[in-house]
């Protein structure tokens, strides 16, 4: 099976979220790029059946800016090729649909069995990626997977609902699942193979459209949460914070 | 037509889920906002019963066909593009659920329909539908219009009470079947897998010591079981927790694990995402701690400590039991 | 490093990868190192066992285990070695650098990689929060990259000292006695990466590479006579590895800065401390690289008012390792259900035996890992843990 892995860039959390006041959008003069987590989990899950069944494992991404060693680190896992797509627009962030049409565009050619994507990503505004690209290329999909199975020609996902009930759906090639997880967390990757695949390893570049707005509602700003009421804060170290919640605890019958 | 809400009704196993309600609170206050009528979308094997639950809407359009009895998503996309294409809603609202994702996109795509997602609020102002949607894991609030002719909506839960719209009436009835083969369809439903009951079950449990990626090392739970133990409840977690495999997924709380309403929730570590708090759906007492003093947990818990975990934990769980003697 | 497909070919690797690695050829099987190791009686190969196998030609079946993450890289096996093989930075390591190719780690430690990797520290913190200790604080600390002024000290803080708010007590305390010496110095503040020792001890040579070449970068655009490190794990990378890449700086660890300093602070210790102290000897300043630093601790502390020193039954060069090292410190879990038992319990009920009220530490890993022994072990009525800056700047006066 030929399986391609889309990665999205986008903002890491561990940093403070900061909007810019002159445009109402993200400031993005302090933010990192990462690899969606979700994304990560899609290149493992792919990884996995490569293992199992053959095949080849394309990463490719839109050149945001600082997406190389994040290439080079899917290739020293086992990916077999790594795409990156240079165009206007994309460092300063691109919509879910921009970035299923630019993919969509890339990966038309047909070669690929089964794209496995992120079933979402921390800064999605207008729909996920995964299910956007499929419509384009007009292929199914299937969301929320959290493993992926060949099954004589086609494939099984499951997909997860709450309280822990799964189902499994069987679905045609070539096809876009969005996975949810893969069946194990992504692998570690030594430094020095990573450096190695930075040697050796050779990234595909293609050309692409300026990013669009086309598809995506209208953003009019954004802002923190509200102030609203929130938590009532409780001062002081360890030992104080136990003291007071016991008072607390009583307080509301628990204790 | 032009001005209409349609509502994409889910069920699971013969029953409508509770996003479903949601998005018909939602739908009904943008309906009413922009003057026009809101109707609930209802696909299913057998599911002409159901439309008695769906009271709060004007009219309900089932669509009842064996292949699509249990979801199958290129099934009930084929379906759902046959209606669309007999004339589209002003907005079309879905769950971000894993029945309702998967529609919303492929739908919007095929028509050129632009999306917003995920929508917790909606407002109606001089005719424009605008919309609130929680993103970067839940740290900002975008706010924008959503355009026409049609546009789709995905809806998280949390800005509508499901309650407010679980009303009997009479909506008017209409029954289409679908053009397409669904036969033809790419996906097929082969089985569901039933969670395992051999644990407790968290959302029968009134005190939950729910744990998260604060609480670094999976040697830390037990320290977690001992306060819970202590407090007479039972520990669960948010999703990172459960997919390293340091707790069953029963005891997971949130969009694909469970839904409580705890007498005390005290999350240790845990940030608060949309994904986890859409398992809290109601709660009397949550305390957060979490040293990250901008956490969206703290947007909504009762009480909040900014100290670290690992050694509020210890200290309190002496203290509950010198408490209880 | 490439990922070795015989035995013979990782007896090689392991002859080539550190000085003195040939002497691997003259094991002479006595056992020693394996009886000494803390953790040896739950490994599946202690290192007498791996050098046996792959003398047998057998490197499957040891690297089909994962007990060799029991190591905390602690150097009570290359200390006691009679043949002198550099156990600990050359065979260890580089066993857990095979396991590390093969992606094979248990995944907290891997956390730690990954974060490192990320944001230069292991803890997963914003590197923009790294110097975040020193707002709100009566001392002012210096950041060179703002001050851009010459200092005759930079003080390499570090990953656990900057982040972790039970060691940030320790990093304030030392800035405390600084400025009461008056000691020119200054930090880096965000631009300080993660020491690595960490890495290269648990076979991530090449992070351990990647983030030195940063750091170096970073001390040589200031002026500095010297880096008093906070911890004995930086003190050796900068000392023993950092070299090695071409890298050359000037170190001493705190401990040996202060007692430089002993007369002046002698005159400045006026609080009374009243108290029993044994002083525990972290792998790192001891036996790693035969550092063998152990009077200059002792002095210090003889020096504080009141404070009378004992000794535990394991000190010096058998001192029992916390059980922070070579990845250790993310082991916890994994080493608890190897091993049912934790090093630094053990660590804590010496010290109670030999009567002591105060244990006193000078690494960073140990402040949080003893804390929670003496906890764990129901002891905190009897002792409490304290770095040897606390000790030195509640003793001053004002």
């Amino acid at each position: 099976m030929n399986i391609a892995v889309p990665i999205k860039f986008v903002p890491d959390l561990v940093e403070e979220m900061e909007i810019d006041s002159s445009t109402g959008k993200l400031d993005r003069t302090f933010m990192r790029l990462v690899p969606n987590e979700l994304d990560e989990h899609a290149l493992e899950q792919a990884l996995i059946l490569k293992e199992r069944h053959g095949g080849t494992v394309a990463v490719i991404t839109l050149d945001t800016g600082d997406v190389d060693e994040a290439l080079f680190t899917a290739v020293a896992k086992g990916a077999d090729r790594a795409i990156k797509i240079a165009g206007e627009g994309y460092a300063e962030g691109v919509t879910s649909h921009a970035c299923a049409d630019l993919l969509a565009e890339a990966l038309k050619d047909g070669s690929f069995d089964l794209i496995l994507a992120g079933t979402q990503a921390v800064d999605d505004l207008d729909g996920s990626v995964g299910a956007l690209l499929a419509a384009k290329l007009g292929i199914p999909y299937v969301g929320y997977a959290t493993k992926v199975v060949e099954a004589g020609g086609k494939v099984v996902a499951t997909k997860e609902y709450p309280g822990g009930l799964l189902a499994e759906i069987e679905v045609s090639t070539p096809a876009v699942i969005g996975i949810q997880a893969a069946e194990k967390p992504p692998r570690y990757v030594v430094t020095s193979l990573v450096m190695d695949a930075m040697k050796k390893a050779k990234i595909d570049e293609a050309e692409g459209a300026a990013a669009g707005l086309e598809g995506a509602a209208e953003i009019t700003g954004m802002r923190p949460p509200e102030a609203g009421k929130g938590a009532e804060m409780i001062d002081g170290d360890a030992n104080a914070v136990a003291e007071k919640l016991v008072g607390i605890l009583k307080e509301k019958g628990v204790l | 037509m032009a001005q209409d809400v349609w509502v994409n009704i889910e069920t699971l196993r013969g029953e409508v889920t509770e996003i479903s309600y949601t998005m018909l609170a939602a739908g009904k206050a943008i309906a009413k906002g922009l003057g026009g009528s809101l109707r609930a979308v209802l696909l299913g094997g057998n599911v002409k019963g159901l439309a008695g639950k769906l009271g709060a809407a004007d009219s309900v359009t089932v669509v009842d066909h064996p292949a699509l009895a249990d979801f199958n998503p290129d099934a009930h996309l084929l379906a759902l593009t046959d209606l669309a294409k007999k004339g589209a809603p002003r907005a079309f609202l879905f769950g971000q659920t894993a029945s309702g994702t998967d529609l919303a996109c492929g739908l919007a795509a095929k028509f050129g329909f632009p999306v917003a997602s995920p929508c917790r609020t909606f407002k109606v102002e001089g005719g424009e539908i605008l919309f609130e949607a929680v993103t970067c894991g839940g740290k900002i609030i975008a706010d924008g219009k959503l355009p026409g002719p049609t546009g789709v909506a995905i809806v998280m839960p949390g800005g509508y009470k499901p309650e407010e719209a679980m009303v009997g009436g009479s909506p008017k009835v209409d029954e289409a079947s679908p053009e397409s083969d669904l036969g033809a369809a790419r996906t097929r439903f082969r089985a569901y897998i039933e969670p395992d009951t051999s644990d407790v079950d968290i959302s029968k449990i009134p005190i939950l010591i729910s744990v998260g990626r604060g609480i670094g090392q999976k040697e830390n739970i037990d320290a977690a079981k001992e306060l819970a133990a202590a407090l007479g409840g039972e520990v669960s977690s948010s999703r990172p927790i459960v997919d390293q495999g340091w707790l069953p997924t029963s005891r997971l709380v949130g969009k694909s694990g469970k839904s409580v309403k705890p007498k005390l929730y005290l999350a240790l570590g845990i940030s608060g995402s949309p994904e986890h708090m859409e398992g809290l759906p109601s709660w009397e007492t949550l305390v957060a701690i979490n040293t990250d003093q901008k956490a969206p947990i703290y947007d909504v818990a009762t009480f909040g400590a900014a100290v670290d975990v690992l050694e509020l934990i210890p200290k309190l769980t002496e203290k509950v039991k010198a408490a209880k003697g | 490093m490439i990922q070795v497909e015989s035995a013979d070919q990782f007896l090689k690797q392991v002859s080539g990868s550190v000085a003195e690695g040939e002497r691997i050829r003259l094991c002479i099987q006595c056992g020693s190192c394996s009886g000494v190791c803390p953790f040896g009686l739950w490994m599946e190969f202690p290192p007498q066992a791996i050098i046996a196998s792959l003398r047998a030609g057998e490197l499957k079946p040891l690297l089909d285990t994962d007990s060799i993450w029991l190591c905390v890289s602690c150097y009570a096996c290359t200390n006691v070695c009679p043949a002198k093989i550099p156990l600990t930075p050359g065979l260890l390591s580089s066993v857990k650098a095979e396991k590390l190719m093969k992606s094979s780690v248990p995944t907290e430690l891997q956390d730690a990689l990954v974060n490192a990797r990320k944001y230069g520290n292991t803890v997963g913190e914003s590197p923009r929060k790294r110097a975040d200790w020193t707002a709100d604080f009566t001392v002012e600390v210096p950041i060179l990259a703002k001050t851009k002024k010459p200092v005759d000290v930079l003080w390499y803080v570090g990953d656990y000292p900057s982040y972790h708010a039970r060691v940030q007590q320790v990093t304030r305390a030392t800035a405390k006695i600084f400025k009461a010496l008056g000691v020119s110095f200054g930090i880096l503040g965000p631009e300080e990466q993660s020491d690595g020792d960490v890495f290269h001890l648990a076979g991530e040579r090449g992070l351990f590479e990647l983030l030195a070449s940063k750091n170096a970068k970073t001390f040589e655009k200031y002026e500095f006579k010297e880096i008093v490190t906070t911890d004995p794990h930086a003190y050796n990378t900068f000392k023993h590895e950092y070299p090695k890449l071409g890298y050359h700086f000037p170190v001493r660890h705190y401990a040996q800065f202060l007692h430089a300093h002993l007369n002046r602070l002698r005159s400045l210790m006026k609080n009374k401390l009243e108290a029993r102290v044994a002083y525990h000897d972290p792998c790192g300043l001891g036996r790693a690289n035969d550092n063998h630093i152990y009077q200059e601790p002792r002095e210090i502390i003889e020096a504080i008012p009141g404070a009378e020193l004992v000794e535990m039954g394991h000190n010096r060069t058998t001192s029992i390792c916390c059980g922070g090292g070579g990845g250790g410190m993310w082991l916890d879990g994994f080493a608890w259900e190897k091993a049912g038992t934790r090093t630094s319990e053990w660590r804590i009920l010496e010290a109670v035996a030999a009567g002591a009220q105060i244990l006193a530490v000078a690494c960073p890993y140990e402040t949080p890992r003893f804390d929670d022994a003496v906890k764990s072990t129901n002891h905190a009525k009897d002792i409490v843990v304290k770095d040897i800056a606390e000790l030195v700047a509640d003793a001053l006066q004002g």
